[in-house]
């Protein structure tokens, strides 16, 4: 790894906070006035390649598929010490479901300088599917690996890593060009410096449009995608049983008779 | 069996560089004809190295829908047992399968799966496809997405569900990018549409603030994965008339770029979502010692601990412990919540237990809107004298 580790960070921008407003009327979410940041898990992507950059020598480029203004968390990652950012944005993307967007994003890859190794956030704090990484592996025909929580080594073309499994912790080797998803346990994402964001101003951002990828409409945003959403709500509430006040005995006493209710004594 | 995915348009001029392209041998000159047979893959390599252009990939649109039948699940074989969600997902199965009127089918790969593969069966699986090779004991994404890719493409399933355990949500966006197909994520309810016929998909979003239905109109199968312990376990049946079918696995036909070096089981006696009682612990405990308490009622209860994502973002506990949205689904018989307000994300990971009983301090705690039992009180007077009382009988 003579010339370093080439590495890609897709990120996503997305809603500050979780707790949507909902519009009864139209069934839709209201967006308006929510500020948007870096998909919180994608810190921790961008974290760890700028760790193995400064490991191996390399270069971090960091790349997101959205408006216009999703440059904003493209250079919020360049403050972090990202080195470039790439815009993949064209009104003719939209309404992408996780196909289409992975389809569309790694087809920009294909026309970036070049990758060893893309780290993405293990989900979206909005879609929360994961989908998008894994997908985009195959679309790019390279292996991948989810849940990365550490890389032990990366050496002559193959990386050794920890992954979480729901029942264990798994150690796998695989090998270069290679994909993984990170989550919250494998680093701690580092701030901005003045430095990074008096650089991350200046820094040119890189746009990917249709007409460079040049992919078939029938592929792409809305119409390239397989999955439609019928309709949108907020999930119900269950109904309340009895709440009740008293001495610690009267409490207890409650507790006791409902876990005898339940025959679980 | 299916026609190949791939087609030999007219006016091949028999140059063989598809031939020397692909990389599963499955290209043919006959009379200086390119022919694709069985053993294609559908990579797609002959389709950009033909200087004529006259191979094509059969797009997924021209599928006819109709000719998708059967609801099949894929049964999570994994340290010489199936994973109890693919017993979850063969009752839903079941259930949408009727409806529609095709048959139940269920998948399996693995090492060893004979006993497996039976259990699926004896709990009303019409057909159960088994992929049994020794290479294939250690789960990889490679080798076990090109196998199921291969099975769906064999068997044409109009619907495939997979449960949304770590392997599941690993594995299952392969799969789909493979089929060229839609793929919900983290499905909490499905249901077959009247009219149409779809498979309505339904799934939290937004940390469980929204819920939104999503259905896969033009592509098959349509592919979901389903959160564990949200359906009931297909029962055994009187007289199973299922049968196994055993595919073939050739390790030279599909990828496996991914070695596993080794693996360490986690270290927690009691797994949260098997556990009929769960004792769980909220940032109302106020320190992480709060969770020896939790522990002490779990214990005397005969259950396990949970825990609320605040005290696992603490680092108070454990993340496999953690109970919500971004934690487990569980789904117990008694849900005792101590010192939890109840933020919508961790109602999403427990509210289907059967009793909730909650003990918080604030009477406005979101929790109490949802708990079968509510208790005002401080965690640290009612939880001790509970454990004597318990005890005590």
């Amino acid at each position: 790894m003579s010339e370093g580790l080439k590495i890609i960070v897709p990120i996503k921008q997305v809603p500050e906070t979780t707790e949507v407003e909902f519009d009864e009327e139209t069934g839709t979410l209201k967006r308006e006035g929510v500020a948007a940041i870096i998909n919180p898990f994608d810190e921790f992507a961008i974290e760890e390649g700028l760790r193995l950059k400064e490991k191996h020598g390399g270069e971090v480029n960091v790349l997101t598929m959205g408006p216009p203004w999703a440059a904003d968390a493209l250079r919020d990652a360049i403050a972090m010490g990202a080195d470039k950012g790439w815009l993949v944005t064209d009104r003719a993307f939209a309404g992408a479901d996780t196909w289409a967007t992975s389809l569309t994003l790694a087809k920009s890859i294909e026309k970036m300088d070049g990758y060893d190794l893309i780290i993405c956030g293990l989900k979206t704090t909005d879609g929360d599917t994961g989908q998008t990484g894994p997908e985009m592996a195959e679309h790019l025909n390279i292996p991948h690996v989810c849940y990365v929580n550490e890389i032990i080594d990366v050496k002559d073309g193959k990386v050794v890593l920890k992954r979480n499994l729901d029942d264990g912790v798994e150690t796998l080797e695989a090998p270069l060009p290679l994909l993984i998803t990170v989550g919250k346990d494998i680093n701690q994402p580092r701030l901005a410096t003045l430095r990074g964001r008096i650089k991350a101003k200046k820094a040119e951002i890189k746009e990917i449009t249709n007409s460079d990828l040049q992919l078939d409409p029938k592929e792409i945003g809305l119409e390239g995608s397989f999955t439609r959403v019928v309709k949108i709500f907020e999930p119900e509430q269950h109904e309340a049983g009895e709440v009740v006040e008293g001495t610690v005995e009267e409490l207890v006493d409650a507790i006791y008779q409902k876990l005898q209710e339940c025959k679980v004594i | 069996m299916s026609e190949a995915p791939v087609q030999v348009m007219d006016g091949c001029i028999g140059c063989g560089l598809c031939v020397d392209s692909c990389p599963f041998d499955a290209i043919e000159m006959v009379d200086e004809v390119a022919v694709i047979t069985e053993a294609c893959r559908a990579c797609g390599e002959c389709v950009d190295a033909c200087p004529s252009g006259v191979i094509v990939m059969k797009e997924a649109a021209e599928a006819v829908l109709t000719d998708y039948k059967g609801v099949m699940v894929y049964a999570e074989h994994r340290n010489g047992r199936v994973h109890p969600v693919s017993y979850e997902l063969l009752g839903k199965a079941q259930e949408l399968a009727a409806q529609l009127m095709e048959p139940v089918y269920a998948v399996i790969v693995g090492s060893g799966v004979g006993a497996g593969a039976e259990e699926l069966v004896s709990r009303g699986a019409d057909k159960v496809f088994v992929y049994d090779d020794p290479a294939l004991k250690d789960f990889r994404d490679d080798p076990y997405s090109d196998l199921l890719t291969q099975c769906c493409n064999e068997e044409k399933p109009s619907i495939f569900l997979v449960g949304a355990t770590s392997i599941g949500r690993s594995m299952g966006p392969r799969v789909a990018a493979q089929l060229k197909t839609g793929l919900t994520a983290d499905c909490t309810s499905l249901s077959i549409d009247d009219e149409t016929g779809f498979l309505w998909q339904t799934r939290p979003a937004y940390g469980g603030n929204i819920m939104a239905t999503i259905y896969t109109p033009m592509s098959r199968p349509q592919m979901a994965t389903v959160r564990y312990k949200m359906f009931p376990e297909a029962k055994k049946v009187d007289n199973p008339k299922g049968v196994i079918i055993n595919k073939t696995v050739n390790m030279n036909m599909v990828k496996d770029r991914v070695k596993v070096l080794g693996f360490e089981e986690a270290k927690e006696q009691v797994s949260i979502t098997d556990a009929d009682i769960i004792v769980s612990g909220g940032l109302g405990m106020g320190e992480s010692t709060g969770f020896e308490l939790m522990q002490k009622l779990a214990t005397a209860l005969g259950g396990a601990v949970g825990a609320s994502r605040p005290t696992v973002d603490e680092g108070w506990i454990d993340y496999r412990h953690q109970v919500g949205l971004s934690g487990r689904t569980v789904r117990p018989q008694v849900y005792l919540a101590c010192g939890i307000s109840g933020a919508v994300q961790h109602q999403a990971g427990m509210k289907t237990s059967d009793v909730i009983i909650a003990v918080n301090k604030d009477p406005e705690a979101p929790i109490f809107r949802i708990s079968n039992l509510g208790v005002v009180g401080d965690l640290y007077e009612v939880v001790p004298r509970l454990i004597e009382k318990i005890k005590e009988q």
